[in-house]
């Protein structure tokens, strides 16, 4: 039992005690539900690889997405992590394929373009394939570093180089944005459509 | 001094780093209360209003309550954004590197009006001018010398005499320059032209208005250079991350070829 604590206690965000109750609850749980939990974790560890196109994380590759022939693939929308993906496809406005770099430029940590997956992007740029390039990266100092960063590289191949608009969020307040973000929201303005 | 349970004060974002599910840890410069962490509840949800306001490099008003552990960030508006640090790769890598300079350099909750001053004009010189080079050297320079690091260029560190116009050594082991005959065996020496000599003593000596009037051949402005980081590198006792993504921007100015 105190090797499940530890266990546990490795993860990140669990403390010692929330490590000792998740042990507890594990003890009390039908077998079968155990066994359940550890088949997945394990087959985790043994099945997901990386995309060989896209770097997504998948069971299958290429994955599901860059395989499927509905998906467009003149247009690749850059994302920092997996987890992007997923939110991209909740909203189900985006018919294209992707490119994962597993992280942002972050000077100050350390991380450079040489950390990301940026070789494999412009590797995937080589064909005639692709038309556009849509850096959906963060809107954040690493994330525009990023973006900043991938269009020089992009600016002497012919491929449209595109930015996700930034400025209001939905549910958002005017009086308490900041001015970059006030900027950006008048520069990306639209004429009404009647 | 002990600041009270809430209260104000500028600040110029540091860095940032994730915590748990919502939030970041800021460090923060303010003049008054010096160097600080601060938590930022939420900032990473699409809809928080002090998200945009704490981005790095932003000098900001904001309003602190004091925790157990760190302030936390009660509110906060930006003062100044430095859009275009933050439009051009070459401004703001070496932003970064001031940043992280200041970060490396200050000792926690110091009050430090005047390493607060020289970060806020660099960010605005890096923000118009053009030799930024020149820039972050002037203010490598300020840093050591007020954060007590400042190297000695005037006499030699083995014999203690005046040094004479030729070229001569420079150790950061040492802490400065060596005469010829010192120099030869000090630890880690290297050797420093007579013309950079002249330019780190009037970075060390002259105000930017001076400093910034200099043209120098890049040879001279390498030397300068690799003598004031292997220095800063010695002090610190690490690497300074930001600068190898300068150096690589640099390298990396011819578009590549794919």
């Amino acid at each position: 039992m105190i090797r499940l604590i530890e266990e546990f206690h490795k993860l990140p965000g669990v403390g010692p005690k929330s490590a000792q109750r998740l042990t507890y609850y594990l003890l009390r749980m039908p077998a079968a539900e155990a066994r359940a939990l550890a088949e997945a974790i394990l087959e985790v560890k043994e099945r997901i690889t990386f995309c060989s196109t896209c770097q997504n994380v998948t069971d299958a590759n290429p994955c599901r997405i860059c395989a499927s022939d509905r998906r467009d693939r003149g247009m690749i929308c850059v994302v920092e992590e997996p987890l992007d993906i997923l939110a991209l496809e909740r909203s189900g406005s985006y018919q294209g394929v992707y490119h994962v770099l597993h992280g942002a430029i972050s000077p100050m940590d350390g991380i450079g373009p040489e950390d990301l997956k940026i070789e494999e992007l412009l590797g995937r740029l080589h064909s005639n394939e692709v038309a556009e390039v849509i850096l959906a990266t963060n809107p954040n100092l690493e994330g525009e570093a990023t973006a900043m960063y991938l269009t020089r590289l992009m600016r002497p191949l012919s491929v449209k180089v595109t930015r996700l608009a930034r400025g209001l969020p939905v549910g958002g307040d005017l009086e308490y944005a900041d001015d970059v973000t006030l900027t950006r929201a008048m520069e990306g303005r639209q004429e009404v459509q009647e | 001094m002990a600041p009270p349970r809430l209260y104000k004060t500028e600040a110029i974002v540091l860095r940032q780093r994730k915590l748990g599910e919502s939030d970041r840890i800021l460090t923060l410069h303010t003049p008054a209360y010096g160097k600080l962490d601060a938590k930022a509840k939420g900032v990473r949800k699409t809809t928080s209003r002090m998200a945009g306001h704490l981005q790095p490099l932003n000098r900001c008003m904001v309003q602190l309550a004091r925790g157990r552990t760190m302030e936390v960030v009660a509110g906060c508006e930006t003062l100044e954004s430095f859009q275009r640090l933050r439009e051009e790769l070459e401004r703001l890598s070496r932003a970064l590197y001031a940043a992280e300079l200041a970060d490396r350099f200050l000792p926690e909750r110091v009050e430090s009006v005047t390493t607060y001053r020289l970060l806020l004009e660099t960010l605005r010189r890096l923000q118009g001018d053009t030799d930024l080079d020149l820039v972050l050297r002037y203010y490598e320079m300020r840093l050591l010398e007020l954060s007590g690091f400042r190297p000695e260029l005037e006499r030699c560190l083995g014999c203690d005499q005046p040094l004479q116009p030729q070229p001569n050594f420079f150790s950061p082991a040492g802490g400065g320059t060596y005469c010829p005959p010192c120099g030869a065996g000090a630890a880690g020496s290297r050797r420093l032209s007579v013309n950079g000599l002249k330019v780190l003593r009037l970075l060390q000596r002259a105000s930017y208005k001076e400093v910034g009037r200099l043209n120098m051949a890049s040879a001279l402005a390498q030397e300068v250079e690799r003598n004031l980081r292997s220095y800063i590198v010695y002090m610190l006792e690490r690497d300074v991350n930001a600068a190898a993504f300068v150096e690589r921007l640099r390298r990396e100015q011819q578009p590549l070829e794919v």
